[in-house]
């Protein structure tokens, strides 16, 4: 008995150091002094003082945060709007719409990146910065509308009906009763739809203009040229970021459920 | 759902899914209907040349014994990381959902799926650092082995299978440990008081009750690897040709726009069957 919960205990002690140890690598070769990641290990925050003077990635990060703030904005107003009007109305097709959420999630990102390449040239809008946040708002749009439709789920919809009869207006009844409610939900949505965004490669990578890319971009194109220790520094500064904004949602949501 | 009608319903209803569905059509069901038609020509549109429509660009691809090739060799690699990622993951999540309890669980749940929202590029960028030829692994190794270890992994298909498994391992754990978690307590109390061993719980009662998120797991992790480019590109070195990466090949470097739209449209018909298939379980799975 004990034994077998020991072996139990261990495997997972082994998969949670596969998870971290390659990441806590990184980020002790991101203050090594030798640019050639070379042992011994000699400290130097030497790689965090040229980043902050590479302005090529400054220009990159500020332009994924700009694009990971607007695609939050935008894709979870829209995302709650649809989220509501699927919780509140009954009408023929609402399967289908549902069902229609999926495809974004579930097609490869490849698949979904080179598509809209090629659509946004046959359009004329081309590549560039509002390519990228066209493609960002649709992937974090389904994210949004099911987040948030899971909130709604534990709603009382009883207390709009009320509202209602009191004498509140629509857009009253959805200020004031409805939103609130909900509000938990909708940061979380707001949360993941950040990460969808300031994490995503692929997509990003197909619609940005070469010179006008997007922080991860930046990344792997430096990768395939040769290891920088600056883009280990800023990998290290990206990972940290999406843990943290992780454990914000992870308080929002409790993940394991309680028993 | 009962709900009470609202007056003004339908309008209302449409005004606020408008937006959300107008820009899910503009973003991803028309480019993928642009690409489909795409497929079909002789020449992407907007260039010098006129276009016609063609059947070319999938004759390419039935004639070219390459490209069927390196779409077996991305199924294969699917497979072998979707497997690894069930043998590891699984027990994995079978301990954090009947063994682990209270705040414990919670955190070290956490901890498993915490990466998962972490940058995946970042992830496999710090498997080349780990795994580089003379790198850190290949230098802790030595230190602790009192032979010579060359494990030279770096840019081999190996590295390839570690960087996938490393960022798809949290999906299996998370849909298998929902699974798990949703079995009541109670049945196994019951299996042990008829006489049923650790084996035959496992057998009949664990496994079966969680197929579902075990199976929507395995799709989460299979689907994204077929269609892999940046980790094998990475991490594979000369190895890391995949179907995925010939199709960007077509669209960033060699420019044939056409037969990338067909390559990527058959990926999309693999995809689609393999979801198709799957749809049973994985509906019961998601119910």
């Amino acid at each position: 008995m004990t034994g077998l919960r020991l072996a139990g205990l261990m495997w997972l002690g082994l998969v949670l150091i596969f998870l971290y140890a390659p990441i806590l690598v990184m980020a002790a070769m991101s203050f090594n002094a030798s640019p050639f990641y070379q042992l011994p290990f000699e400290f130097s925050a030497r790689w965090y003082h040229d980043l902050a003077e590479n302005a090529a990635i400054r220009n990159a990060a500020t332009r994924s945060v700009l694009i990971a703030v607007a695609t939050t904005i935008i894709a979870t107003s829209l995302g709650t709007a649809a989220a509501l009007a699927l919780f509140r109305h009954d009408f023929r097709g609402k399967r289908l719409l549902k069902l229609l959420l999926f495809p974004p999630i579930a097609i490869p990102w490849l698949i979904t990146g080179t598509a809209m390449l090629i659509f946004f040239f046959a359009i004329g809008l081309g590549r560039g910065t509002p390519a990228v946040l066209i493609g960002h708002v649709a992937l974090a749009l389904p994210y949004v509308i099911v987040v948030v439709n899971a909130r709604l789920a534990g709603f009382d919809i009883t207390l709009e009906e009320a509202a209602r009869a009191l004498g509140a207006g629509p857009w009253t009844v959805t200020r004031r009763v409805t939103l609130p409610a909900i509000a938990p939900g909708i940061v979380a949505g707001a949360l993941f739809a950040f990460a969808v965004s300031f994490d995503q490669f692929v997509v990003s990578y197909f619609l940005s203009k070469p010179g006008d890319s997007t922080l991860p971009v930046l990344i792997y194109t430096a990768i395939r040229k040769g290891f920088t220790p600056e883009i280990n520094a800023v990998s290290t500064l990206i990972i940290v970021t999406s843990m943290a904004l992780m454990l914000v949602v992870a308080r929002f949501f409790s993940f394991g459920g309680h028993r | 759902m009962a709900q009470a009608p609202i007056p003004g319903d339908g309008r209302r209803a449409a005004g606020l899914l408008a937006p959300a569905y107008l820009w899910l059509t503009l973003a991803v069901f028309l480019p993928l209907s642009a690409m489909l038609f795409f497929s079909f020509l002789t020449a992407a549109p907007f260039g010098t040349e006129s276009p016609r429509a063609t059947l070319e660009n999938y004759r390419d691809f039935f004639e070219t014994p390459t490209y069927a090739l390196l779409l077996w060799k991305s199924i294969r690699l699917g497979l072998w990381v979707t497997l690894l990622c069930v043998l590891i993951g699984f027990p994995c999540a079978l301990v954090l959902a009947r063994q682990i309890r209270g705040r414990a669980r919670e955190a070290l749940f956490l901890l498993v799926i915490l990466p998962f929202w972490s940058n995946s590029l970042v992830r496999v960028f710090s498997w080349a650092i780990v795994l580089r030829g003379n790198g850190v692994l290949d230098r802790t190794l030595d230190a602790l082995l009192p032979f010579d270890v060359r494990l030279g992994l770096m840019f081999t298909p190996a590295a390839v299978v570690i960087g996938l498994v490393h960022s798809y391992l949290p999906y299996v754990i998370l849909t298998s440990y929902l699974a798990l978690q949703a079995i009541e307590d109670d049945i196994f109390d019951a299996a042990r008081a008829l006489g049923a061993g650790r084996i035959t719980i496992l057998r009949r009662l664990i496994l079966p009750l969680s197929l579902p998120g075990l199976i929507a797991g395995a799709v989460l992790v299979f689907v994204p690897v077929v269609g892999s480019f940046m980790e094998p590109r990475i991490l594979g070195g000369r190895f890391g040709t995949y179907f995925g990466t010939v199709i960007e090949d077509q669209f960033v470097a060699v420019f044939n726009w056409p037969l990338g739209a067909a390559l990527s449209f058959i990926l999309l018909a693999v995809v689609l069957a393999i979801l198709g298939l799957s749809s049973p379980v994985l509906r019961r799975g998601l119910t």
